[in-house]
């Protein structure tokens, strides 16, 4: 264990009655380390959360912080916070008094907590709001209380369970920027849960994707984008042209009727491999000069780009390509990759094809109910 | 029917239910101050009978036991009955299930059977009669009213309440002083009022229980009606119909004004 690692777990395994929910889980938090749990619902990220909270016992497996086992340490004791999934604000208390929780409970004197108070309600947009109740808030303002709660303590860890999930998409790219400043001029080491790839991406020190509480990957944000391991998670980190290939040799795999060069080795030869390509990766040319041509069969304006479906010529193979030019659909382009815009992975078996189906399926679903929760 | 005269019937409806509901009342408040012993003739107004009521000694210590009884036996079914409703609301549910049947029982239960098998039971174990036998049973009955009105507010409570208190460092005790019991505090005083005023007019079980010396008021007066009804029951019927009515308006004059204070925007910490 490296010595600026605050927290460690060690091969958590949880299952509730009998269910598997995590499964020998090993991850390694450093210290003021900014790292986001990513995964569809239900694939054990608030479990996660609540072993190193203290309120799950594992049914196997260690916690460590500051490099002393935690396990049978009760929440209380733990220098923890956590920003609850569903807030759990104290109802019978008004904003300025769930804020001033823990920094009573602590003891902190008067003057050291009524500033640290009225800095965290101006920090997270809230002053003026002390004598409200809670349940006069709307979704977005009580996810910002509870933000405030946990974050008042400086916690050496704060847990953040999904904490921008009911704000519109302004305030949450604000509060994004904002609870990043917060952790790097606080120094606090951040666990972040979110179902939104994009929010990972961009405020992450490391990732990591987990799927049915197994850790798929952890990565930095690039590694995660660039290098996914499998299609799982090259699918979830964004949308994806995924097809079958076979890996001639090192460096040289064919799909889609060509044999390209790519920068992978290791499978072997005439290996079965997925090859992902990013649709924004693919460059786009006269149909004579590109790798692959085709039909533009459909085009969608998606705000910042245009979402181009392209089918080539006696293929079942349709592409997915972004570009910020629109091609008109009936009009015939041309497809360029370059050997580091392929990436190859491993085959999965086809149960863990159904399974990313599925988890897809069900988080897109999920998606949509969280956009029609936003204010 | 046109509306008004809709309004009109259902006016004359309500008239008709509160006549039936305060018209004996008010007769015999009319009669603690009737001069005349007989029930059937008004002779003058008087208010001797409170004036006897005072000094009737034995009225005055049933007086004292009854409220002595009700007052110790509702704290302490309280008490029991919220830390039960906690204990009960964090089983497995089939457990809970089962607790809950043995909850209802009593209360669905004839109130002569838990009297008679309370009296049973303190012969058995050869506990003289005395307040204390008293204040027991009544504790007994309580307890599952108590229960009954506080698992609903424990059950509407955010069960992640709990854990946000541990986590911004209570320990388990504090947490359920300083987030919990405000939560659920409303299902406590409706339980504490039950069981107050349950214990203040029971007669069913505390007949069974109370022995000579140690009567409550009901049975009092149960006592008393058998030789003769004295119009001082009636002066004291009126006393005690006056003083609930008191505390039934001032509570809910309470409950109004906390209500407008919510909506003004809560407290200052
Ligand atoms: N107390 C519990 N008893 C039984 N099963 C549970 C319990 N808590 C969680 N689970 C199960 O464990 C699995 C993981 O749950 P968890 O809450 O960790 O998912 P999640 O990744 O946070 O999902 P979401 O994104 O929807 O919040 C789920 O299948 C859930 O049904
Ligand atoms: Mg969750």
């Amino acid at each position: 264990m490296e010595n600026n690692t605050l927290i460690s777990l060690r091969n958590i395994t949880v299952a509730f009655d009998g269910e598997v929910v995590l499964d020998h889980l090993n991850l390694d938090i450093k210290d003021k380390e900014f790292v986001t749990l990513l995964g569809p619902s239900g694939c054990g990220k608030t479990t996660t959360l609540r072993i190193i909270g203290g309120f799950v016992e594992p049914s196997e497996g260690d916690v460590f912080f500051d490099g002393k086992k935690i396990n049978d340490v009760p929440p209380y004791k733990r220098h923890v916070n956590t920003v609850f999934q569903r807030y759990a604000l104290f109802p019978h208390l008004n904003v300025y008094e769930n804020v001033e929780f823990g920094l009573k409970i602590s003891r902190l004197p008067d003057a050291e907590r009524k500033k640290r108070i009225k800095e965290m309600l101006a920090m997270v947009g809230l002053s003026g709001f002390e004598l409200r109740r809670v349940n006069q808030l709307s979704g977005g303002q009580q996810q910002r209380v509870a933000i405030a709660r946990a974050l008042v303590n400086h916690p050496r860890l704060l847990l953040l369970d999904e904490p921008l999930g009911a704000l519109d998409l302004k305030l949450r790219k604000e509060m994004q920027i904002e609870l990043k400043r917060i952790q790097q001029q606080l120094g606090i080491t951040f666990l972040y849960v979110t179902h939104d790839q994009e929010e990972a991406l961009t405020m992450s020190d490391r990732v990591v994707v987990m799927k049915n509480g197994q850790i798929q990957q952890i990565g930095t944000p690039i590694d995660i984008y660039n290098e996914p391991v499998n299609a799982f998670v090259a699918d979830f980190i964004g949308e994806s042209n995924i097809v079958d290939g076979v890996m001639i040799r090192d460096y040289l795999v064919e799909f889609g009727g060509r044999q390209l060069p790519c920068l992978d080795g290791g499978f072997g030869t005439n290996a079965r491999v997925d090859v992902v390509i990013r649709p924004e990766d693919w460059e786009i040319c006269k149909p004579a000069d590109g790798q692959f041509h085709g039909t533009v069969i459909s085009s969608v304006f998606k705000g910042v780009h245009y979402e181009l479906m392209v089918q080539a010529p006696g293929e079942e193979e349709e592409w997915m390509v972004h570009t910020i030019e629109n091609h008109p659909v009936g009009s015939e382009i041309g497809l360029i990759l370059t050997p580091d815009d392929i990436h190859i992975m491993h085959k999965m078996s086809p149960e863990e094809e159904a399974e990313l189906l599925s988890a897809l399926e069900a988080d897109s679903i999920l998606n949509d109910e969280d956009e029609d929760d936003e204010e | 029917m046109t509306k008004k005269q809709n309004s009109l019937t259902s006016n004359l409806y309500i008239f008709i239910v509160m006549a039936f509901m305060y018209l004996p009342i008010l007769v015999m408040i009319a009669y603690s101050f009737n001069n005349s012993k007989s029930r059937g003739a008004w002779s003058g107004f008087t208010t001797k009978w409170y004036a006897d009521l005072i000094q009737n000694e034995s009225i005055l210590s049933a007086l004292l036991n009854t409220l002595i009884v009700a007052v110790i036996s509702s704290v302490i079914a309280t008490l029991l009955g919220t830390a039960a409703a906690v204990g009960i609301q964090a089983m497995k549910k089939r457990s809970r299930d089962l607790i809950m049947n043995f909850t209802y029982l009593p209360v669905m239960s004839p109130e002569i059977v838990m009297g008679v098998s309370l009296m049973l039971l303190f012969v058995m174990f050869k506990v003289d009669f005395s307040l204390f036998t008293v204040i027991v049973a009544h504790i007994t009955f309580n307890v599952p009213y108590v229960i009954l009105s506080v698992l609903p507010k424990l059950r509407q409570m955010d069960k992640y309440l709990f854990e946000a208190a541990l986590d911004l460092g209570c320990t388990p005790l504090q947490a359920f002083t300083k987030v919990m019991l405000p939560e659920i505090m409303p299902g406590i005083i409706t339980g504490f009022l039950i069981a107050f005023t349950f214990s203040l007019d029971d007669f069913n079980i505390s007949y069974f229980v109370s022995g000579e010396r140690a009567q409550t008021l009901p049975v009092l007066i149960y006592s008393m009606t058998r030789k003769r009804v004295s119009p001082e029951i009636n002066a004291l019927s009126a006393i005690i119909f006056v003083v609930v009515l008191a505390v039934l308006i001032l509570t809910n004059l309470n409950d109004i004004r906390r209500e407008n204070q919510l909506q003004k925007g809560g407290r200052r910490g």
